[in-house]
């Protein structure tokens, strides 16, 4: 099932490309596109907006499909990240909490 | 001492690095969940590696590998990296006093180690006087040695595991962002648009299962509710 530690597939090896070309083009293009020209504020105001949507927009249909385990597991994180600002703390409580009800059952 | 005076040395490299100790360790559980995440995903460990290496962002490549297909879909990739990382774009001009006085390497090197840790850390040495730009290459760099070998020791430890598919370790990927998510809440102002973004988002993967799309869906409906609501008070 697993592949050759050292093969990399046409596709997976094109799909990485892409990830890599299309990630650099965010980091070094927002530096040389806004020497050259000046963001209108509108532009400004969307790209500000873009990381808090785009978690809630990966989180929500997550907890929807998960059922209550994944829903009480994402209230554990949320609540020790809140309370600890701790990355660490936060996943290991979260997924204690997942395991935990799923040991049980 | 004159205020345009940016120097890029050896010294302020190591600064950078040790300034960055404490968020290299504790992304650790990050990296090795994105390499569990890409041997699931079935990468072999090479491709994992290169992805690593090359991406270097942990949100995008958990996405990317969250949807990942046999054969790899390159666009849904691409544009899975392209969209998360997109709040990348504001954070490189930030740093113009700095990148602005540097030439070559110097500047698109350190841009190629930008992510959100080291860029927070980079802004504060900035906004308090720091003239050395080479504290932000640094602190880049140590980030990324840590994330290229964690994520190496996950996908061995994934190869090792076995996990079936369902099993509660996978809900570590939805953790952090929820992390990431917890961390992003700026005021009231952020409901609406979070708000829109969770119903878009719920709405389409009912309608479109198994893509990626809703999360572009839900984040493009947000960010412009939100920047039409501010563009039109003002």
């Amino acid at each position: 099932m697993n592949p050759p530690p050292f093969s990399i597939d046409p596709w997976t090896g094109g799909a990485i490309l892409g990830m890599a070309i299309s990630t650099y083009a965010c980091r070094a293009g927002g530096y040389w596109l806004f020497s050259k020209i000046k963001p209108s504020p509108f532009l400004r105001a969307v790209l500000a907006y873009i990381p808090g949507t785009l978690f809630v927009s990966f989180v929500l249909p997550a907890l929807v499909s998960g059922g209550w385990p994944t829903a009480a597991g994402a209230v554990v994180t949320l609540l020790i990240m809140l309370r600890t600002r701790s990355f660490p703390l936060s996943m290991l409580g979260g997924t204690a909490t997942v395991w935990t009800i799923w040991a049980l059952h | 001492m004159t205020a345009t005076q940016v120097v890029f040395t050896r010294h302020g490299m190591m600064r950078g690095v040790r300034a960055a100790l404490p968020m290299v360790f504790g992304t650790i559980p990050f990296s090795l969940v994105t390499g569990i995440a890409a041997q699931y995903a079935g990468l072999s460990a090479l491709e994992q590696i290169l992805m690593s290496a090359s991406v270097f962002g942990g949100a995008a490549q958990l996405l990317a590998l969250g949807s990942w297909t046999t054969p790899a879909s390159i666009v849904t990739a691409t544009l899975a990296a392209f969209t998360i990382n997109l709040r990348l774009v504001l954070m490189g001009p930030v740093l113009g006093p700095w990148l602005d006085k540097l030439k070559g390497w110097p500047v698109w090197g350190s841009l190629f180690l930008l992510v959100d840790q080291n860029w927070g850390l980079a802004l504060r040495e900035l906004n308090a006087g720091g003239r050395d730009a080479g504290f932000m290459f640094g602190s880049g760099l140590a980030m990324w040695l840590q994330w290229v070998i964690f994520s190496a020791i996950g996908h061995a430890a994934g190869a090792t595991l076995q996990l079936p598919p369902g099993h509660p370790l996978f809900f570590c990927s939805l953790a952090v962002f929820i992390c990431l998510l917890a961390g992003q809440w700026r005021d009231l102002r952020d409901l609406l648009p979070w708000a829109v973004a969770a119903l878009v988002a719920i709405a389409t993967a009912q309608l479109w299962p198994g893509s990626v799309y809703y999360i572009v869906a839900g984040a493009l409906a947000g960010s412009l509710t939100g920047a039409i609501r501010d563009t039109w008070r003002t």
